[in-house]
């Protein structure tokens, strides 16, 4: 039952909470809201450019996946967007708002830029890779876990906690970027020589998208199959259910924080030493916040959230080609994309609800 | 009889989504009558009744007042039309005085006359015999006399039909009474009163007549005169059934929890249990009575390690190892640890006892899900026992996949109990188990609890309706305001004795108005 007070007196629909719904059902109503929004935004465009909306939907195509080149620049931007989904993905199922994984990529990114350029020129590759990888996962953790235990201990505000935690972040790491800039205090970041991650398959970020293809497997796992994932549901869920069955809330919320940072500090990894080989203070790209929709949009199931960090990513590249080519202001493709996020987002308004229309000859009769 | 009825209601029927609450009901009051509307939970009792006081607009259906059809889509119609609806869940303003609640809202044409309306609503009292003081604050008063506020305010504004939902449900027998008595002197008054409730012997005692309503359906209306209890639950249930709660002779009863003078305050410090004593015995239904909010749950909570305690200790004897143990302020997991196997049901059963968003089986794993010493979980286990509960209570559920908040309350209740006794516990307390469940699933609880003690576990239960506790418990231990009011053998002592317990502690002769606070 809806308790919504229906005060009108003969109201044209109401709105009931459907109590479930099949399967492919909610599918055929997720392709529609794309459809939906293909043809909005076509619209759109042909009353906004005056453009043909299907010459610039393969524009976009063309843009994201044309070249081989483009699909592994597609594949790489998504396996970082992911990564970091992943990261946020327990600490949100927990409901600890963590926004602050733009922050702990940085850090992570930071040790990482430490290590390469201070480690670099005397340790053998295998052992200088070794020491990044822990030095990435222990910045991140630890800089996930400084909100986490005010958390559990005086119950601060997460979501203000990491936020600002990001600006800390970012101001360290300008700071560093300026000064081991070369030629120095130029400002212009220093490219790293020694640990980068090594090419494998002949493919530059090969090695990226496969690591992420198995944190992504590993995380699936772990909050479906695990004891602790289990204990996160739980806690996200209820935490006085938490307690009741003797779970220690603190724990769990400070446990769950550290891996979450540890995955953030990884995508840093990723970034600095296998993507950009160099860390300026917007090398997170705001990743750190479109990683909330990829997880949030896949109800925080980290195999759906391959598809919707694939949408975003798709969207960004083949939005950016069409105000390139059309020589577009890029706001216009910030629409496109707002668009269609709404039609996803809003489709699943349809999903949880059913509308019922009240049929004229009732009213006729009233 | 060619009087026209106060209201009538004609073949009205309402429909959320799928649901429907009511189909095709008729009910006619009389002027100078009183119209009980019995029902089980849920079978769209304040659904109606909604509709009366303009909440709720049917789906079709007409309403008549004094024979001329009306339509009501605001409470507001619903006041001009001379209709007061007093909701189960008061709807006042703490911070205000009586008399301020009872005004709020007016609008008069003349100027804004508190005294005028004072004498007004002292008028009133006299009228009906209410006992208010109308500049007391609503945050100083009892629950009865928030109540009071309540129907004086519907009377205020002139109501010809008052409309009651579950008045009886917060309070003591004696308050009952005197609201009862007051219900009289309004009919006599000739007032139209509709009064909701699932209470068979108060129909009985106060009602003219009686609708029943059934899974929406509208069943019939009896003359109370001449119906009994049984043709009522007939009617209510559609099926006969023994209205009779068995209670065997405790099997030579041992203590098995003892607890000695605990007390504990909260943040405000204030007491919110006061040097409270008794022991619990397995083999016995221990009952607990008290009005809602005496320390029933910070009692249970603190016993099952989840409230801190600043005085006192909880002793447990161990049935298998002979030793005594102090559970004071151990962790949950601590008191499992000690091989203490307490199951607790708790009150809040989708917010504390389960999680609504998880299916069955993921909900029986609440308990077991630590054994082993895999990292990963163990499904096998929980699911056959999710099953065997299915069967076994007869829990509805589409499946055990099945997410427990979309089951009814009664089915949650039986996932709930059915996982706590299935770790074959050795107390076993239960809050409130019945709140909320038609008379079957009741019974069905009654006599799991009754099973239990059978075993030889200690069986703590917590309940609001004193003819239960009465029939049910073989001791009760009465409680008002966080202290011990008496511990009484339920099968010699009444109901009005146990009330009066409620209400006042024997300790203190000090003349305090009932204990409440939410």
């Amino acid at each position: 039952m809806n308790n919504i007070l229906m005060k009108i007196q003969n109201p044209l629909f109401h709105i009931t909470k459907r109590a479930s719904i099949v399967w492919w059902k909610a599918w055929i109503i997720r392709i529609l809201a794309v459809v939906a929004a293909l043809l909005v935004s076509g619209i759109v465009t042909l009353a906004l450019t005056g453009l043909n909306p299907l010459k610039v939907y393969s524009t976009m195509i063309e843009g994201a996946l044309g070249t081989s080149r483009r699909m592994w620049m597609l594949l790489q931007n998504m396996a970082i967007l992911l990564c970091v989904a992943l990261a946020i993905t327990p600490a949100f199922k927990m409901k600890f708002w963590n926004l602050g994984a733009e922050g702990q990529v940085l850090i992570g990114g930071l040790a990482t830029e430490v290590c390469m350029i201070f480690l670099g020129p005397n340790l053998p590759t295998g052992l200088l890779l070794l020491v990044m990888v822990i030095a990435s996962v222990a910045a991140g953790a630890i800089w996930a876990f400084i909100p986490a235990f005010f958390k559990a201990r005086w119950n601060t505000n997460e979501s203000l906690f990491t936020l600002m935690m990001n600006y800390v972040a970012m101001q360290i790491v300008s700071f560093f970027t300026l000064l081991w800039s070369v030629p120095k205090g130029s400002g212009t970041p220093r490219m790293l020589e020694f640990g980068q991650l090594p090419v494998i398959g002949g493919q530059k970020y090969l090695l990226n998208v496969l690591i992420v293809a198995v944190l992504t497997i590993g995380m699936f796992i772990y909050l479906k199959y695990s004891k602790h994932g289990y204990e996160i549901s739980v806690v996200g869920e209820s935490e006085n259910t938490a307690k009741y069955i003797g779970i220690n809330v603190k724990k769990v919320i400070m446990r769950t924080m550290l891996l979450s940072g540890a995955i953030c500090g990884i995508a840093g990894l990723l970034l600095v030493a296998g993507t950009d080989h160099s860390l300026k203070s917007d090398t997170a790209g705001g990743r750190g916040f479109t990683a909330i929709m990829v997880s949030w949009l896949a109800k925080f199931d980290p195999i759906f959230m391959v598809l919707t960090s694939f949408l975003i990513v798709f969207m960004e590249k083949g939005a950016s080609k069409i105000s390139e080519v059309y020589r577009l202001n890029a706001s216009f493709s910030d629409i496109l994309t707002g668009i269609i996020i709404f039609f996803i987002i809003g489709c699943e308004f349809f999903i949880n609800y059913t509308i019922k229309f009240h049929s004229k000859s009732e009213e006729v009769r009233k | 009889m060619d009087k026209i009825p106060a209201i009538e209601l004609r073949n009205i029927t309402k429909t959320f989504g799928g649901i429907v609450a009511n189909k095709n009901v008729c009910l006619t009051a009389e002027k100078g009558e009183i119209l009980s509307i019995l029902g089980e939970n849920g079978s769209g009792k304040t659904t109606l009744m909604n509709m009366i006081s303009g909440i709720y607009f049917p789906d079709s259906g007409e309403i008549f007042i004094d024979g001329k059809e009306v339509v009501i889509s605001s409470p507001k119609e619903a006041f001009d039309n001379k209709i007061g609806m007093i909701h189960q869940h008061f709807k006042l303003v703490d911070v205000f005085s009586a008399a301020e609640n009872i005004v709020l809202g007016m609008q008069d044409t003349d100027d804004f006359n508190m005294r005028k309306y004072s004498n007004k609503i002292r008028q009133i009292s006299e009228q009906y015999g209410f006992d208010i003081d109308p500049d007391k604050k609503i945050y100083e008063m009892s629950v009865s006399e928030k109540q009071t506020v309540e129907i004086i305010k519907v009377l205020f504004r002139g109501a010809n039909i008052l409309i009651l939902d579950e008045p009886t449900a917060v309070l003591t027998p004696q308050e009952t009474q005197k609201l009862f008595k007051i219900l009289r002197k309004m009919r006599e008054d000739g007032k139209t009163i509709i009064i909701i409730t699932h209470k068979l012997h108060e129909v009985l005692s106060l009602s003219d007549k009686v609708a029943v309503l059934r899974k929406g359906e509208y069943i019939g209306t009896v003359i109370t005169a001449q119906t009994n209890e049984s043709q009522l639950t007939e009617m209510m249930v559609g099926k006969k059934i023994d209205l009779n709660i068995t209670r065997n002779d405790p099997i030579d009863p041992a203590d098995r929890l003892c607890i000695n003078h605990i007390s504990c305050v909260n943040r405000e410090g204030v007491k919110l249990l006061d040097d409270i004593s008794f022991t619990a015995k397995g083999g016995e239904i221990l009952g607990i009575a008290g009005i809602a909010g005496s320390g029933q749950r910070e009692l249970l909570e603190s016993i099952a390690g989840l409230q801190h305690l600043n005085e006192g200790e909880i002793l447990y004897n161990n049935p298998k190892t002979g030793k005594t143990e102090n559970l004071r302020d151990k962790t949950p997991l601590q008191i499992r640890d000690m091989g203490v196997r307490l199951a607790f049901v708790p009150e809040d059963r989708l917010g504390m006892g389960l999680v609504g968003n998880m299916d069955i089986v993921d909900n029986m794993m609440l308990r077991s899900y630590r054994k082993g010493k895999s990292v990963f979980l163990e499904r096998k286990a929980p699911k056959s026992l999710a099953e065997d509960i299915i069967n076994r209570l007869e829990v509805a559920t589409p499946s055990a996949s099945t997410p427990v908040r979309r089951l009814s309350g009664g089915n949650v209740q039986k996932v709930l109990v059915g996982r706590e006794i299935a770790s074959s516990p050795t107390v076993l307390m239960a809050a409130y188990p019945v709140r909320g469940l038609d008379i079957n699933s009741s019974y069905l609880i009654y006599n799991l609890l009754n099973e239990q003690k059978q075993k030889g576990v200690a069986v703590i239960f917590v309940g609001e309706d004193l003819d239960v506790l009465l029939e049910l418990c073989d001791r009760i231990v009465v409680i008002g305001q966080g202290k011990i009011s008496g511990i009484v053998d339920a099968r010699n002592t009444t109901k009005e004795e146990i009330g009066l317990m409620m209400t006042k502690s024997p300790l203190e002769e000090i003349k305090e108005e009932d204990g409440e606070n939410e």
